[in-house]
């Protein structure tokens, strides 16, 4: 039974609903971006600097590029890289005008209301110089990051009007989300893999801590285990949970819903997806992830990921060529 | 107050008129130009007499941080067009000037009936060009003119467009002389734009003046994408229950992406660009979530050259191929029709007022400008003699370029003019030297008179409806008739009175 009645069939411009996906990625990804380097210039301080800095080129897979610009990983050379470096596709300076440009495609189809925040928030970030992101400002502009991002998360929830697109545009936001969370756990399980001896022990409280609070999980996790971290909780937290808002599995969840919606309200044809889907949420139980945990976390991350890409394949095939 | 001490409650008592600028106005001159809030020699309209108050009354320190508030609105919403050079993007806005424009209902009469004959006319004429060519028998307007004009298109020939419609959406410029008679400067019968900022600039007033508006009857302009999209529903095939209109743009990043956004938006439809169309079977579908789903009208802002590549121009990468084929076969409508161009051309224009007599027997509601045709040796020799008081355009020109006005010119100017003119003087046209009217615009002097003119949108499906007002573009800079937003200029509200 559908709530409005529908005489007027309402179409979606197959480019604008593989636009709408990129939208919600990218604005997403911002948000991401803004965590990690809020995070990892605040709490992981300690002896080993360029290691916590390196770990961002790291989650991103852009080592190779990085040093082909930079000689070191500081907060400086990384924060220029990542938030004004207009060569480099994923500094926040690219991703904001990749979103914009979907935004501008989209026009007639998002609400004015984010339009409008799009357009300014992408106004504050083109301001950014290497004065504005120096050290005393580096936290300010990572709030502001966060904030414009929010913002627009909060006027899509708030005036997107809820048919075809607005699906698509939840599937993007769930698939980046569910990607950036594999990303983050990928590169602290590299980092803190071989647990050796007790002198590390506190090096590692500190980096779980960052880790979550990255993910914006800190709190939740404490609460859903106040005895501390391990290694297995941890990634089950990020992987299985589903009631985490960025983990994989409540993603996956709702990836699922809104394309069942699709499929009966719309009859769009789904099941390639699904069905990928399907096999993917087998696997990421918290029995199978705790057993992964133990050292074969890394190469089941980097299927994971692969599967939330062709996840998203999968969607724009059923509507292109 | 005068004495005998009225009771609160009573209609305020009479006064002389404010006639003369005052407050903020003080320093408003307009010279011997027709002046929009003045209207020297006309009777008082009293709505006028209370603007020019309320308008006096504000501090121009207010007024400028409306301006610039407004500025920014504008920036931040997207209202602008985008230059692009090497490596930059650079979005522009159209500067907006607070100041509304003001039109009576009388005036509005006239215009509207005016330009709605106007495009009678137009597509009349249209349609006998493409099928009996009766004017060109009875030799009213020249042939080659016509047959050798660079907007015919022989495709056209024999070609039957529903109710006979051509031009569905007509922007008509219009200036005022120091007479205060309204007169048509040029018809834009292709695809004519303007039509958003109409709308925005309206909103715009809303947000930034509203206290200058308040209680005043003017007419509202928010119908328009719901009488355009009437008239697109009227002109799709015969038969079809829910036509499904869409709205095809070259896409991102031409100049007039906002306004096509403003469209699709404003009639609920979809901005589409070439690559979401395709033909087949002899119908034009486009590309949607669930499949091809067929388009019945298209509201295209493509030039007619690179609408289809079958066609017309095999370059083009924006238009759809086999679109043309499927408009004869009746599939599909497309609006504007294909070949209006030859209607609107500086050439055919001058005989505008012979078109319209031919066809309707009437005289024109809305004069032209007097146009003298440089293909005609008379007035190729009149034009020479007095190149120095005559604006001449190339007729195939638009946006303000290659035009020269006498009076503006230097000796070496003129020279090189009479040149180009002897070389080829069917190309051009010639008219006096307009005293453009001027309306009161906040400048860096303070508020000064400033030259504008008017483009009113008439929407033509069975029949033709006109958005009360339209564009009113403001030369911003001291002196300059050009009002072309290429040539600096910018827009203003315009208030038709109710």
């Amino acid at each position: 039974m559908d709530l409005i009645p529908q005489p007027h069939k309402v179409h979606l411009i197959a480019r604008h609903a593989e636009a709408t996906l990129w939208l919600a990625r990218y604005m997403e990804r911002i948000e991401n971006m803004a965590r990690i380097l809020d995070v990892t210039n605040t709490f992981a301080r300690d002896a080993d600097d360029t290691r916590n800095w390196l770990s961002i080129p790291r989650i991103n897979g852009d080592l190779t590029e990085f040093y082909k610009k930079h000689t070191e990983a500081t907060q400086r050379s990384v924060g220029e890289f990542y938030l004004l470096d207009a060569d480099n596709p994923t500094s926040v300076q690219s991703v904001i005008a990749a979103a914009r440009e979907n935004a501008r495609t989209l026009r007639a189809l998002i609400s004015t209301e984010m339009w409008l925040q799009i357009n300014v928030f992408y106004g504050k970030i083109r301001a950014l110089t290497a004065a504005t992101i120096s050290p005393d400002h580096f936290t300010a502009v990572c709030a502001m990051l966060k904030d414009g991002t929010q913002a627009h998360t909060g006027i899509t929830e708030g005036t997107l009007y809820r048919d075809q697109a607005w699906h698509f545009y939840m599937i993007g936001r769930s698939l980046e989300r569910a990607d950036q969370t594999t990303r983050l756990l990928d590169t602290r399980f590299h980092s803190l893999a071989p647990v050796s001896d007790a002198a590390d022990a506190d090096i590692d409280a500190g980096q779980w801590n960052a880790l979550l609070r990255a993910a914006a999980g800190y709190h939740a996790y404490r609460r859903e285990h106040p005895s501390g971290y391990n290694a297995p909780e941890v990634a089950c937290f990020l992987l299985a949970n589903k009631a985490f808002p960025r983990s994989v599995g409540l993603n996956l969840m709702q990836i699922e819903w809104h394309l069942t919606q699709l499929r009966t309200r719309y009859f769009l044809r789904m099941s390639p997806a699904l069905e990928r889907l399907d096999a993917l949420n087998g696997m990421l139980t918290y029995q199978h992830v705790g057993e992964l945990a133990d050292g074969r976390l890394s190469p089941f991350l980097d299927y994971v990921q692969g599967e939330i890409g062709g996840l998203h394949k999968d969607i724009v095939e059923t509507f292109s060529g | 107050m005068p004495a005998g001490g009225a009771s609160q409650t009573q209609v305020q008592s009479q006064m002389q008129p404010l006639l003369q600028p005052h407050g903020t106005m003080q320093g408003y001159d307009p010279g011997a130009f027709f002046c929009e809030m003045l209207r020297p020699g006309q009777p008082q309209h009293p709505t006028l007499t209370l603007l020019m108050s309320r308008l006096a009354a504000l501090p121009i320190e207010s007024l400028r941080r409306r301006a610039a508030d407004a500025e920014r609105d504008l920036l931040e919403r997207g209202i602008t067009f985008t230059v692009y050079s090497d490596a930059t993007a650079i979005d522009r806005i159209l500067p907006f000037d607070l100041i509304p424009r003001v039109i009576t209902p009388a005036e509005w009469t006239q215009i509207e009936t005016g330009v709605i004959q106007r495009v009678r006319a137009l597509n009349m004429f249209l349609r006998d060009i493409y099928h009996e060519r009766k004017i060109l028998a009875d030799k009213i307007v020249p042939a080659e003119l016509v047959l050798k004009n660079q907007g015919y298109c022989e495709a056209m020939v024999g070609f039957n467009v529903p109710f006979n419609t051509y031009v569905h959406v007509c922007g008509t410029d219009i200036v005022r002389d120091e007479t205060g008679t309204f007169r048509v400067l040029e018809d834009n019968a292709r695809t004519p734009s303007g039509v958003a900022y109409v709308v925005e600039n309206r909103h715009m007033s809303l947000r930034v003046m509203s206290d200058l508006m308040t209680g005043l009857r003017v007419r509202g302009v928010d119908e328009y994408g719901l009488r355009l999209h009437n008239a697109m529903a009227e002109i799709a095939p015969p038969g079809v229950e829910d036509p499904q209109v869409v709205v095809l743009s070259p896409g991102i990043f031409n100049s007039a992406y906002f306004e096509h956004v403003f469209l699709a938006r404003e009639m609920g439809v979809p901005l589409v660009e070439g690559r979401d169309l395709t033909v087949e079977g002899g119908k034009v579908w486009m590309r949607t979530t669930s499949g091809l789903a067929q388009v019945h009208t298209i509201y295209r802002r493509i030039g007619d050259d690179f609408l289809d590549p079958d066609a017309f121009n095999p370059d083009s990468m924006l238009g759809v191929r086999g679109l043309i084929e499927a408009w004869r076969r009746g599939t599909v409508a497309i609006a504007n029709a294909v070949g209006t161009g030859v209607a609107d051309d500086k050439a055919i224009y001058a005989y505008m007022p012979r078109i319209i007599k031919y066809y309707l027997s009437e005289d024109m509601i809305l004069p032209n400008v007097d146009t003298r045709i440089c293909a005609e040796p008379d007035a190729l020799a009149y034009t020479l003699d007095h190149l120095a008081e005559l604006v001449v355009k190339p007729v195939a020109e638009s946006g303000g370029y290659g035009l020269i006005i006498g009076p503006h010119a230097t000796k070496a100017e003129l020279a090189d003019f009479r040149a180009l003119l002897k070389a080829d003087p069917s190309n051009y046209i010639s008219q006096p030297t307009l005293k453009l009217s001027v309306s009161p615009t906040l400048c860096d002097e303070g508020v000064r008179p400033r030259h504008i003119d008017l483009r009113p949108f008439a929407v033509t499906g069975k029949d033709t409806w006109v958005l009360p007002g339209g564009l009113t573009r403001v030369a911003l800079r001291a002196g300059t008739l050009v009002v072309n937003s290429s040539q600096g200029g910018g827009s203003k509200d315009t208030w038709v009175l109710a």
